[in-house]
């Protein structure tokens, strides 16, 4: 039943078929450019100081994201931890809203009062946003066990880093999820460092996507630093959810390219291990080469998608800036749902 | 285009740093993601990166320079079409007035902080109305009886825990439910309190309405996290987008021979914190009417229960619309001598020892606290200013308990109405012990609410 097998666009020799259609691969780059851009420029708010407290950056693992959003519907999940902007932007949430919640103002998803680890749009199906390491992981199945007792259709997408893969939580969750047969993908988005403890003095295992072996949970390890192979293993987990045969699991194999939060000088690594995955597997580079190469994409046409995307993300800094901070009155509001 | 990179602050406390090393020089292109320069802070050294392109034209600060505030300018750059969004002046060109009416608004902050708003006050809801006829059930029957109704009236209602359906329930409060409901309804979980409990705080925020029973709120604890971070905190941290409509039920406190792991009180544990509801039952009356009002709430609601008193009989309303208000508490037994307040099983005790006060020529009014939060400071501050008096009873520990709450909750409300400190009765400051000699010395004892009371009204 589990299997074990890396995929990669690397497979993909010369005149083969396309794996993915054009329209499809240039909103992906457009995708991935925007979260990279916006969390360039939250980084130089922050560096400003104004931006404050926690921001981890999702430099780097834009692919995961982007390519398992391709896979989704209206009216499923998507839950996280804290490394959680990219995510946001990918279900649609607006930038100047993810923006001004990070420079702790009313124009804010959660009104100034979450800020980095803590945004929600029930709208757009995304459920946060969580600061406590692999607490999304029993959430994001709670969201499954809600499509399960619907029968809606719908499946939840749960993200985690390899570090959280350790908790004991997300095991009782998977257990949960295979007696149940609920329709959750779970992605372990390994970027090879739980804040400065690398995987491999933190995991036993060397195959995250063997830790739902003992409950029969499917897995696979995927490059999660191209966009393509992410959703073409996305779309095998999704299959599987919406046949209503239980959880599927997902290591993506990815990087970040910046420390854990903005406070972290990043010294259990060489810079040359982070200069070489930024030359040698970025996922917005290599997007763009394929774009070039196979559809033909010319410089001029990239170039809108480029100008759109920082015109997107220059709004959203000026709206967070301008957006006037909560009112006092805030403090109390939203503690309880009022009754009457 | 000119602009201006910054001293960047590379922690929320920075407020300077060392310039330690440049990594580019003068006349060097730049690119977003190049490492720039190195800056040793008290704590760390790190690098910065180029946030845009461009070539640097002068260097302002050179390496080795200590004491680099933050936000002042450290090198020049040239060129770039995104280059003047990476200053401070970008921001300022493009909309001066704004910038200073934000270093003007943090300056008012700053002022502010010792102004705090004042907590909205809450009226408690209105009395309770009399609900006609009643017949005599157990405490365990007014809880499924609740349940059951509630299931009726909405099909985003479940129960899940451990041995809650095929069991029928560890102490059989959920008789019945999974024959009239069916196992989707009904949910026996593993072992596992940490797990499924998030899993039903999950499913709440997508708008079901769960029954968490933990088989003893002494399991609860391995939930905590779940229960205080992710279902009491998220409709304020999503700025009240999404809210958790759940109830946490089973039974708490000490219940008999059981020892230190299965023997302890969490009202205050979970009183203690701001967006749950705690509610404490005694009487079967309580048990249904405030479970249904429980399960109604658009609020994560903790509901403690008591093993002893499962198997108790009480007279309670007959009316299939029996509700009861949440924060509101119930004066069982009128007196003009002193107030008596209590929760759960020992408003029991307290009303024992109002009989037997009574007897002595001492009238006491015993307060049914029904819930802990909201507190009920009104009912228990209009019974303090005409007794002038107050005993406090719980079988919790006293440290920050419940009992030290409402006597402070009093001095505030009407000190000059206390004609004696308050005296608090608990369990003793001990882990549970097993032999039948010291639990029963570590519980509150009937002769100490009494002497209690004679201390407060020196006789």
């Amino acid at each position: 039943m589990a299997q074990a097998t890396e995929t990669t666009s690397k497979r993909r020799g010369k005149g083969k078929e396309p794996p993915i259609a054009r329209d499809d691969l240039l909103k992906a780059y457009r995708d991935m450019l925007l979260i990279r851009r916006f969390e360039e420029k939250a980084g130089q708010l922050y560096g400003m100081g104004l931006i404050g407290g926690f921001c981890h950056l999702y430099i780097g693992q834009e692919a995961v994201v982007v390519g398992v959003q391709m896979c989704l519907k209206s009216g499923d999940e998507v839950i996280t931890s804290y490394r959680d902007h990219g995510h946001m932007l990918a279900t649609g949430m607006e930038a100047r809203g993810v923006m001004a919640e990070l420079t702790g103002r009313i124009g804010g998803y959660s009104k100034g009062k979450g800020g980095s680890m803590h945004m929600f749009s029930r709208e757009k199906g995304f459920y946060g946003g969580h600061g406590i390491v692999g607490a999304q992981v029993s959430l994001g199945t709670g969201l499954a066990f809600a499509n399960w007792y619907r029968e809606d259709g719908a499946i939840a997408v749960t993200y985690f880093g390899e570090g959280a893969s350790n908790q004991g939580q997300v095991y009782e969750s998977m257990n949960l999820a295979a007696l149940f047969k609920l329709p959750c993908i779970y992605v372990i988005e390994n970027n090879k460092y739980g804040m400065g403890t690398s995987v491999e003095r933190a995991s036993a295992s060397r195959d995250l996507s063997q830790n739902g072996a003992a409950w029969g949970i499917p897995g696979e390890q995927v490059n999660g630093m191209d966009v393509v192979a992410v959703r073409e293993a996305a779309e095998r987990a999704a299959a599987y959810c919406r046949a209503n045969k239980g959880p599927y699991l997902l290591e993506m194999k990815t990087y970040r390219y910046r420390g854990h939060s903005m406070s972290d000088p990043a010294k259990y690594r060489t810079r040359e291990e982070v200069q070489k995955m930024r030359e040698t597997s970025d996922c917005i580079e290599t997007a763009r080469k394929l774009l070039v190469d196979q559809f033909a994409a010319t410089e001029a046409e990239l170039k809108v998608i480029d100008d759109d995307v920082k015109a997107i993300v220059q709004d959203a800094a000026d709206f967070a800036q301008q957006s006037p901070e909560p009112p006092e009155s805030e403090l109390w509001t939203d503690v309880l749902v009022e009754t009457k | 285009m000119g602009a201006v990179i910054l001293m960047p602050a590379l922690s929320p406390t920075m407020t300077e740093g060392k310039l330690a090393r440049w990594l580019k020089k003068e006349g060097d292109a730049v690119k977003s993601g190049d490492v720039i320069a190195e800056i040793e802070t008290d704590k760390a050294t790190m690098e910065v990166e180029a946030v845009d392109e461009g070539t640097i034209t002068s260097i302002l600060v050179s390496e080795g320079t200590e004491g680099v505030a933050v936000n002042s300018p450290i090198a020049e750059l040239d060129g770039g079409a995104g280059a003047a969004a990476q200053t401070m002046h970008g921001i300022t060109n493009k909309n001066p007035r704004e910038n200073e009416k934000m270093i003007a608004d943090s300056g008012t902050r700053q002022r502010m902080e010792g102004t705090v708003p004042a907590a909205p006050h809450t009226p408690p809801p209105s009395a309770e109305k009399d609900w006609g006829p009643t017949k005599p059930i157990t405490v365990r029957d007014a809880l499924r009886d609740a349940m059951a109704a509630e299931m009726r009236a909405d099909k985003d209602v479940f129960l899940m825990g451990e041995e809650v359906a095929q069991y029928q329930g560890a102490y059989k409060i959920s008789q019945g439910l999974l024959d009239e409901f069916g196992a989707k309804r009904v949910i026996d979980t593993p072992i596992t309190e940490h797990g499924f409990t998030g899993m039903a705080v999950g499913a709440a925020m997508t708008g079901l309405k769960p029954i968490v029973e933990f088989m003893t709120f002494n399991f609860s604890m391995q939930a905590i996290d779940q229960i205080i971070n992710s279902a009491a905190k998220t409709l304020y941290m999503s700025g009240g987008q999404l809210g958790c409509q759940i109830v946490f039920r089973g039974p708490n406190g000490a219940a008999s021979r059981v020892a230190a792991q299965h023997s302890q009180c969490y009202a205050s544990w979970y009183a203690h914190c701001p967006g749950l509801k705690v509610l404490a039952p005694w009487n079967a009356a309580d048990a249904k009417g405030l479970l249904r009002a429980a399960i109604r709430d658009p609020n994560p609601v903790i509901f403690l229960e008591n093993e002893i008193m499962y198997g108790h009989t009480f007279e309670c309303p007959t009316d299939d619309d029996f509700i009861l208000p949440i924060g509101k508490a119930k004066v069982e037994r009128e007196g003009t001598d002193v107030t008596i307040v209590a929760f759960s099983i020992m408003v029991g005790m307290a009303m024992q020892a109002a009989e037997k006060l009574a007897e002595q020529g001492i009238s006491a009014e015993v307060i049914n606290l029904r819930s802990i939060r909201p507190l009920d400071t009104e009912t228990i501050a209009n019974s303090v200013r005409k007794t002038n008096r107050l005993v406090t009873l719980e079988e919790g520990w006293p440290f920050a308990g419940i009992g030290a709450e409402v006597a402070m909750q009093m001095v505030e409300a009407c000190f000059d109405h206390l004609d004696a400190p308050p005296v608090r009765v608990h369990g003793l400051d001990i882990p549970m012990p097993y032999a039948a000699n010291l639990e029963k010395l570590a519980l509150p004892r009937l002769e100490q609410v009494v002497d209690a009371v004679k201390s407060v009204t020196y006789k």
